[in-house]
């Protein structure tokens, strides 16, 4: 279950794709981090992800966890944006026929589930083709 | 560092045990692995157990464990990394012996997989993935293995099918081992029938929900000739490394990083190379995960796991056998066991008690236990003198 704490503090990444870039080795952390992977600086730049990539990977999901049930069959995929960094999100809007990996995406807001009868509605990041 | 041994193990029937709970498949593999080892002094134990809280509602299960098998109060540590747990458990035993702090050591593992639903399992499952960045989304651990197998495919052309000969060669080895949950073989033909699950994958390559316990007794080298064990199986070599645990941060999603330094680090201990082992067991989670394991320990080279299985290169009779036991496929997968069950195998064959599925003049063999899709990894070297 999914608290709106631990929801809001996520709203950063989920809607506007925050990340952090190292000030040292341009890294980019996403989510953001307190210290660099790559070369342990501690100094960061906020940043907005690159919106367009194409697919690293990609599956159908058709024995869902059971917040999902009603969206089964569904794609997921893992994007490579264009400034590197990659993501996991689901592929939306499209013939799973039409699935390949290095076809080109790009990122949008979508609605990615409800938390039950009474619960929130949780948000985020989806891909669609753009080929 | 004094040299560590195994004088005993025990496992029972793995499947849906129903009638049993946590602590009673516990102790019944714990007294098995006493029995077997004929002592009656533990000093400390160790126990693997991914998440007894969400499967059963009970955590706090180290102590519990010692007062059930009426050790307490020696101490007991429960230890987790996901799947991983196990091989943990066992690291931690060796070097507790290795050190000097404990003489003899009980490690274990245990995981009650039905006391929850097929969704509240999953939901467990789930927990050894990013909870917030790949969970969120709508991801199993059957979509993250999906991934890799498509990626894998993608990029050195491993075949659907050599997917299924990975399952076809665990269930045949698991055929004869009669503790396994699913002792029966399938066909490539089963396998490319049953139902997807996650696309590429389909159910027959998926390790299955399973209620079990193992466990092993420890001790130094020096107390098991004093105690004229014979053949003396020592672990000659301990690694243990890390990774992302999110899939999609890692560089290459194909390559099972941490797989391939801790195998480095047990290879270096144990003075070994991969050429030296004669048989393993790894962790064959769905069936992409023993493709890549076996290339990331050295046993093939980058991308040619898919081929290796298909020239019958892990076969029971091949170059190098992997999953005698029938690996997690057939033999069942209760997470925290897993790594623990692996040493089970280990010793059967070293004492040549594998019945049917013995493998003959083996004297080097190796454990690989994975965490996640590979974000924790434990390798372990064991030598028959
Ligand atoms: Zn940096």
């Amino acid at each position: 279950m999914i608290t709106p704490q631990r929801y809001w503090r996520e709203i950063p990444q989920r809607y506007r794709l925050e990340a952090g870039k190292c000030k040292k080795c341009g890294y980019i952390c996403f989510p953001p981090r307190l210290i660099c992977p790559k070369c342990k600086n501690r100094e960061f730049e906020t940043v907005r992800l690159n919106d367009e990539g194409k697919i690293a990977s990609f599956t159908i999901i058709r024995v869902p966890p059971e917040q999902f049930s009603d969206l089964s069959p569904y794609a997921i995929g893992i994007i490579e944006l264009n400034d590197g960094v990659k993501i996991l999100a689901q592929i939306v809007d499209c013939d799973f026929e039409e699935l390949e990996i290095g076809k080109r995406v790009k990122v949008e807001f979508r609605k990615i589930r409800s938390e039950g009868e009474a619960g929130i509605i949780c948000y985020g990041y989806k891909a669609v083709l753009l080929e | 560092m004094r040299e560590v041994a195994i004088i005993g193990v025990g496992m029972n029937k793995w499947g849906e045990l129903w009638d049993k709970s946590l602590r009673e498949i516990f102790i019944e593999a714990a007294l098995s692995a006493i029995d077997d080892a004929g002592i009656d002094r533990i000093d400390s134990m160790y126990i693997g157990s991914m998440s007894s809280g969400l499967f059963t509602e009970q955590e706090h299960i180290a102590s519990l464990l010692a007062d059930y098998l009426g050790v307490a109060p020696i101490p007991s540590a429960r230890v987790e990394s996901a799947c991983a747990s196990g091989g943990l458990a066992l690291r931690q035993g060796f070097i507790d012996i290795a050190s000097g702090i404990s003489d003899v050591v009980l490690v274990g593992g245990v995981e009650k997989m039905t006391d929850v639903t097929t969704g509240g399992a999953t939901f467990a499952l789930g927990t050894a993935a990013d909870q917030e960045y790949e969970c969120y989304h709508g991801v199993t651990f059957p979509g993250l293995y999906a991934l890799i197998a498509k990626a894998h495919m993608h990029k050195y052309g491993t075949t659907r099918e050599q997917l299924a000969m990975v399952a076809v060669k665990n269930h045949k080895n698991g055929s004869k081992n009669p503790l396994a949950q699913y002792p029966f073989e399938i066909t490539i033909d089963d396998v490319l029938k049953s139902p997807l699950v996650a696309d590429p994958l389909r159910l027959l390559d998926c390790s299955p929900i399973t209620d079990g316990a193992a466990a092993i007794i420890l001790c130094t080298v020096e107390l098991a000739k004093k105690l004229k064990k014979d053949p003396i199986i020592k672990i000659i070599g301990s690694g243990h490394a890390t990774d992302t645990i999110a899939l999609h941060s890692r560089d290459d999603i194909t390559w099972l990083s941490a797989t391939e330094k801790a195998a480095k680090k047990a290879y270096e201990m144990a003075k070994k190379t991969p050429e030296d082992i004669d048989f393993a067991e790894v962790h064959d989670c769905f069936t992409i995960a023993e493709i890549c394991v076996t290339e990331a320990l050295g046993f093939f080279e980058k991308g040619k796991g898919g081929e290796a299985v298909e020239k019958g290169l892990t076969a029971l009779n091949g170059k190098i056998p992997i999953n005698p036991s029938g690996g997690l496929k057939s033999k069942g997968h209760p997470v925290g066991a897993t790594g623990v069950a692996q040493v089970v195998e280990i010793v059967k064959q070293f004492r040549e008690e594998a019945g049917e599925r013995q493998i003959k003049n083996a004297r080097i063999a190796l454990t690989q236990n994975m965490g996640g899709t590979g974000g924790s990894a434990l390798v372990h070297i064991f030598e028959k003198e």
